[in-house]
């Protein structure tokens, strides 16, 4: 039964959601299940705090590699639980000090170190070794130039309209709008259907790897 | 021959002082490069201009401060027109920190503009679920939000009034750097409610979006640093986007004479190779 009873709740909330788009009198029920949904959803972050809470202090515990990164998680974690739920998240309190003032800059620290390592690996890794890989190449440049000021500097003012195909904000958007949209457009369709047959599985069982199953 | 070999096998820490000399000069020294206008931003500041004084603009925060140096001037860019224009703003979030950030956002937008909280803008705050929050939001408001992010009931505010479900909305703009973000508000408020979206995100999300713009479902994209200094560029205001824009110019120039130096001394010892007879060689390590 722990394996049934999952199977028809997943098998009726997907059909009623689905037959809700043909009968509109399954509306309100559809209605009802998202609102579930959205409960559940809510109940499932706490697990997750919490289930991120028991792996690092059992990481701590046993004094696993790089424990004390974990200190500081838990920490961190408390810290701001603590001052969210006692003084508010509201503009000017602590919390919020705390979010833009660590929280913020933190965060996008980390996310900046890639132009650093973008940087390298273009220098390293990309080469034209073959006319693929040529192509990549040349397209990457005309796309990095035509996407800052500086690619459209050289430019002079009367430039040719005639001569417009010349320059890197023309080639960089026909890149973007033909090469790029019909390349993302096969990948969207592509993941699409993936989607649609991933669900269908799910509905009928098939895939069950959502109960903890291999 | 020695500087060829040197170049290819450069230390990459010497990439990185380059990249930070690139990245940090501009922002000191700025070059007041002007950024050209794309037709993607230009049709969000024209639907925002085309619609009356009043009108109810949902915007949604949906990223993180790790995306934010990107993704927050566009925010900051989108509120001021929309608060020049006198429109009604509803803020959410579908990331559990975009609430926090747009609560940064108002406090910087409401020290220039006469609006009051509750009359003018409201912030809803994060709701989990993605794509069945802005199912929700469909059918209603109330029911997904019963209060705002500092709990007062929402019906107690005078802009959320006539905002019953997403048919009373008038443009959505989403900032978002992931999942959920654009793709669940095009598949939903767009394809289920026809609600116009509009979009900002992140720069390397950008390229997956385009064919939502070829297709109509989305009015317009705002693409990383550079969508967001567009439409400070638009509205007249040198914020921190255009400021930004002159290092990632010199960033890009920097990285694209990486390539080329690299790919130089790659054919050179390519050739000195065949010449002495010796196989192909991988070059400088692929390491990053």
């Amino acid at each position: 039964m722990r394996r049934e009873i999952p199977m028809i709740v997943a098998f009726l909330a997907g059909v009623i959601i689905i037959l809700e788009f043909f009968v509109p009198m399954l509306r309100d029920v559809a209605g009802q299940i998202q609102q579930w949904y959205l409960v559940v959803v809510a109940f499932a972050i706490l697990v997750g705090a919490f289930n991120l809470l028991r792996i690092n202090y059992m990481k701590v515990r046993d004094r696993r590699a790089d424990w004390p990164y974990s200190v500081v998680l838990i920490a961190g974690l408390f810290a701001m639980a603590i001052v969210g739920i006692f003084w508010g998240i509201e503009q000017g309190t602590v919390f919020d000090w705390l979010f833009n003032y660590l929280m913020f800059p933190m965060s996008s620290t980390m996310f900046a170190l890639l132009a650093f390592f973008v940087a390298s690996a273009a220098y390293r890794a990309f080469r034209a070794r073959t006319v693929d890989a040529t192509l990549l190449l040349v397209a990457a440049i005309i796309v990095m130039l035509g996407q800052v000021p500086i690619g459209s500097i050289w430019v002079p003012a009367g430039w040719p309209h005639s001569l417009i195909f010349l320059t890197p904000d023309w080639l960089k958007d026909r890149i973007m709008e033909i090469f790029n949209t019909a390349g993302q457009r096969a990948i969207l369709i592509g993941a699409s259907l993936g989607v649609v047959s991933t669900s269908l599985r799910i509905l009928l069982g098939i895939e069950r790897s959502y109960l903890g199953e291999e | 021959m020695k500087f060829v070999r040197w170049l290819a096998d450069i230390d990459r820490r010497i990439l990185f002082l380059l990249i930070a000399v690139a990245v940090v000069v501009p922002l000191i020294f700025p070059l007041g490069m002007r950024v050209k206008v794309t037709t993607q931003a230009q049709n969000i500041y024209d639907q925002v201009e085309s619609l009356p004084a009043g009108s109810r603009i949902l915007v949604s925060f949906d990223y993180d401060p790790a995306a934010a140096p990107e993704v927050h001037p566009m925010a900051l860019a989108f509120l001021r027109h929309c608060f020049a224009k006198k429109h009604k703003v509803i803020i959410m979030a579908l990331w559990p920190q975009g609430a926090q950030l747009a609560v940064s956002a108002m406090a910087e937008i409401s020290r220039e503009f006469d609006i009051v909280y509750g009359r003018d803008y409201v912030n809803l705050g994060y709701k989990p679920g993605g794509d069945i929050v802005i199912k929700s939001l469909g059918s209603s408001f109330p029911k997904v939000f019963p209060t705002d992010m500092a709990g007062e009931p929402t019906a107690n505010l005078p802009v959320m009034a006539r905002v019953r479900n997403l048919k009373d909305i008038d443009l959505v703009m989403d900032l978002s750097a992931g999942d959920p973000g654009i793709p669940a508000w095009v598949r939903v408020a767009n394809a289920l409610y026809q609600r116009k979206i509009a979009g900002g995100c992140t720069a390397v999300s950008a390229p997956q979006f385009f064919p939502y713009l070829q297709t109509g479902q989305l009015i317009g994209l705002l693409g990383g640093l550079r969508g967001a200094a567009e439409y400070e560029t638009i509205i007249g205001y040198a914020g921190k986007a255009s400021r930004r824009m002159d290092a990632q110019s010199i960033a890009h120039l920097v990285i694209i004479l990486f390539i080329i130096f690299a790919n130089v001394s790659y054919f050179i010892l390519r050739r000195q190779r065949a010449e002495k007879g010796e196989g192909p060689k991988a070059g400088p390590s692929a390491s990053a």
